[in-house]
């Protein structure tokens, strides 16, 4: 078995914690050699190694949130210190309470960034499970067809697609009558179409697991296929839904190419990114409010990540959308 | 996929071989399928699917913001102007040896990195791999404006902390001149500090999930590796490698396809289109759609065919792994 072959749906929640229960007592021998003191000191370096790759990883970070609470004295200097001496609010209350772009204040746009991804995750999880419900129970004749479409879908980058985008949908507003530029209506689309391709695909494995014999047992005492759905596949499917949907919400609370091309000078719609974009494209020498409206962008993303951590790596190696 | 409906073979989904499991209930056989990938199939239609054959068309002719315009005609057909174009002009070409250049730099390091980080967290103890896979998530986690900020502000001329760190170190080994220097104006310095922020954002992925695959391999092997007397380099290359091999080859794809497209850590590393010597692909399509006066839809279009036509096969050496793995199934 390889890792690939285990990355589909529920079966790889825990990847870790099957394979070293897998390796059982086989693979601690390995460790119980290493117990001794000089075994220890062999593998000091191993351990430097480890804390090398973790400051690696962490440190951008770091540089981040301290420069977010350094106050200006100690951004403009030559002297940049690692730790701040006089650590201060003044940059957050700036971000939250100032206006970043004139005439709208961080709260807006937190809004509207808020307001596009979770009304384009719920829409992108509903149509996607019910065509995960498809792919997965049902076999016909288009499916085949169906999900190799997802798979070059997802491969095509939103960066070469980006001009014929937007004019299909200059093209659709005017066909429709409705701007669908110039504000959040034709990012939610876009958002949604996008978050598609990812979520059925993972969806469809958690939609398998569920035994058939379950539905038809329920099915015989007499429930409906609605009730089917909601009392018997929904509760065993929440799980991946969840995880689907955290998945989608980061891809799209990252985005930006389409953000920027979308929204032109509707300063009023932007996104986060955009309006981080946009601020430091006119006060680029700002690094104390930068780093803080950075550190607040990263924040939710952090959040969502440490609860699907383990899924990310199965989803991600099904084939998926970076941002 | 053991628990989907009894995949009979390849070509299960041909409506001959249709197994029996829901001619159990004909009452619902015939549309209900459709019926649920319909509205998916449409939105993916209208606008991710319709503009991949519009984005082919307008490649192949005159058509700036002028055709725009309600009263002005729509683009016309241009007898392959902008291909045959590109093909003669060296910064296109310059641009597309730079974008194959960084990917596989990027792609590259990436991947060496990711697998010796993978190797060095199996060996660790279990408490302190997973100290450091905690760091690591920080990494991937960081959106791509973010991370590209906070390099911007690594590597700024005078202030950034990289610049002071190697005014301060001995002239001797680093040479002078640090602290005014600039890495964001000449496209090597530029093109290192975006390949550092993508191999920071994309090696915990490739270490995770090759450690992952690590632990699905039996020791048996190892020791078995070992009494023929192999060393860690021989068991790598005689055991790891051909267990991992088809990780490996996706894991590779995947970094190739998501390396080609980079835009965003660009557009703020580079802050402006002036410099056409830093651009990449990506960066050059959207230039042409959307910075240029006028813009000119026609020829960025023809730049994104290209990137997509290489896109497409790297895909379909995805595509023939997720075949053999069963994923189409």
């Amino acid at each position: 078995m390889t890792a690939i072959d285990d990355t589909v749906g529920p079966r790889v929640r825990e990847p870790l914690s099957t394979a070293s229960a897998g390796t059982g007592p086989g693979g601690r021998t390995g460790r119980v050699h290493r117990r001794g003191p000089l075994r220890r000191l062999r593998s000091l370096p191993l351990y430097l190694a480890g804390a090398a790759v973790f400051l690696f990883s962490v440190f951008p970070v770091y540089w981040m949130l301290i420069t977010a609470f350094k106050p200006v004295g100690e951004i403009f200097t030559r002297d940049q210190s690692i730790l701040p001496k006089a650590p201060t609010l003044a940059h957050f209350d700036r971000v939250l309470n100032g206006q970043l772009i004139p005439g709208v204040n961080f709260w807006q746009f937190l809004a509207n960034s808020l307001f596009v991804t979770v009304s384009a995750v719920a829409m992108g999880a509903f149509l996607s499970l019910l065509a995960a419900v498809a792919v997965a129970r049902f076999r016909f004749r288009l499916r085949t067809a169906f999900i190799l479409l997802l798979m070059v879908i997802q491969m095509v980058p939103m960066e070469a697609m980006i001009i014929s985008i937007f004019i299909n949908f200059r093209h659709l507003s005017d066909l429709g009558g409705v701007q669908l530029l110039g504000n959040l209506s034709g990012l939610l689309i876009v958002y949604t179409a996008v978050s598609l391709p990812i979520t059925i695909m993972m969806l469809r494995g958690f939609v398998a697991a569920v035994p058939k014999e379950l539905e038809e047992a329920a099915a015989i005492d007499g429930a409906g296929p609605w009730t089917v759905f909601w009392r018997i596949l929904m509760p065993l499917v929440a799980p991946g839904l969840v995880a689907a949907s955290i998945f989608a919400f980061i891809t799209a609370w990252n985005e930006f190419i389409v953000a920027l091309t979308f929204l032109g000078r509707s300063t009023d719609d932007y996104t986060l990114p955009l309006t981080l974009s946009y601020y430091f494209g006119r006060f680029g020498t700002e690094w104390g409010p930068i780093m803080a409206a950075s550190t607040l962008l990263t924040i939710p993303v952090m959040i969502f990540f440490l609860f699907v951590q383990r899924r990310m790596v199965s989803g991600l190696t099904m084939g998926a959308v970076k941002g | 996929m053991a628990s989907t409906v009894e995949p009979t073979s390849a070509s299960g989904a041909r409506p001959g071989s249709a197994p029996s499991a829901e001619s159990a209930s004909p009452r619902r056989r015939p549309p209900t399928p459709y019926l649920l990938i319909l509205p998916a199939l449409i939105l993916l239609s209208i606008v991710l699917l319709w503009p991949i054959v519009q984005m082919v068309w307008y490649s192949l002719t005159s058509f700036t913001t002028r055709n725009l315009l309600p009263n002005q005609p729509g683009p016309s057909w241009n007898d392959f102007a902008h291909y045959r174009q590109l093909l003669t002009d060296p910064v296109f070409w310059t641009i597309l040896r730079n974008t194959v250049v960084v990917c596989v730099l990027m792609v590259g390091i990436t991947m060496v990195l990711g697998t010796l980080v993978g190797l060095l967290l199996h060996k660790l103890p279990k408490w302190f791999s997973g100290f450091v896979a905690l760091g690591m998530m920080l990494a991937w986690a960081t959106p791509a404006l973010s991370a590209s900020l906070v390099f911007r502000w690594l590597f700024l001329p005078e202030r950034g902390l990289v610049n002071v760190m190697l005014d301060r170190m001995p002239d001797w080994l680093v040479g002078g001149g640090w602290l005014e220097y600039n890495w964001f104006l000449e496209p090597g310095s530029l093109f290192s500090i975006l390949i550092t922020v993508i191999v920071w954002q994309s090696f915990p992925f490739v270490a995770v999930s090759v450690l992952a695959g690590l632990k699905s391999i039996p020791h048996e092997l190892y020791e078995a590796a070992r009494m023929d007397g192999a060393g860690a380099w021989k068991a790598f290359w005689n055991v790891t490698f051909p267990m991992l091999r088809p990780l490996f080859a996706l894991l590779l794809v995947l970094q190739i396809i998501w390396d080609l497209r980079v835009f965003t850590q660009l557009y703020v590393l580079a802050n402006s289109f002036q410099n056409k010597d830093v651009y990449l692909l990506s960066y050059y399509i959207y230039q042409q759609g959307f910075s240029a006066s006028p813009a000119n839809y026609g020829m960025g279009s023809a730049i994104a065919v290209v990137m997509t036509v290489m896109i497409l096969a790297v895909t379909a050496y995805y595509l023939r792994i997720m075949i053999r793995q069963g994923e189409t199934r």
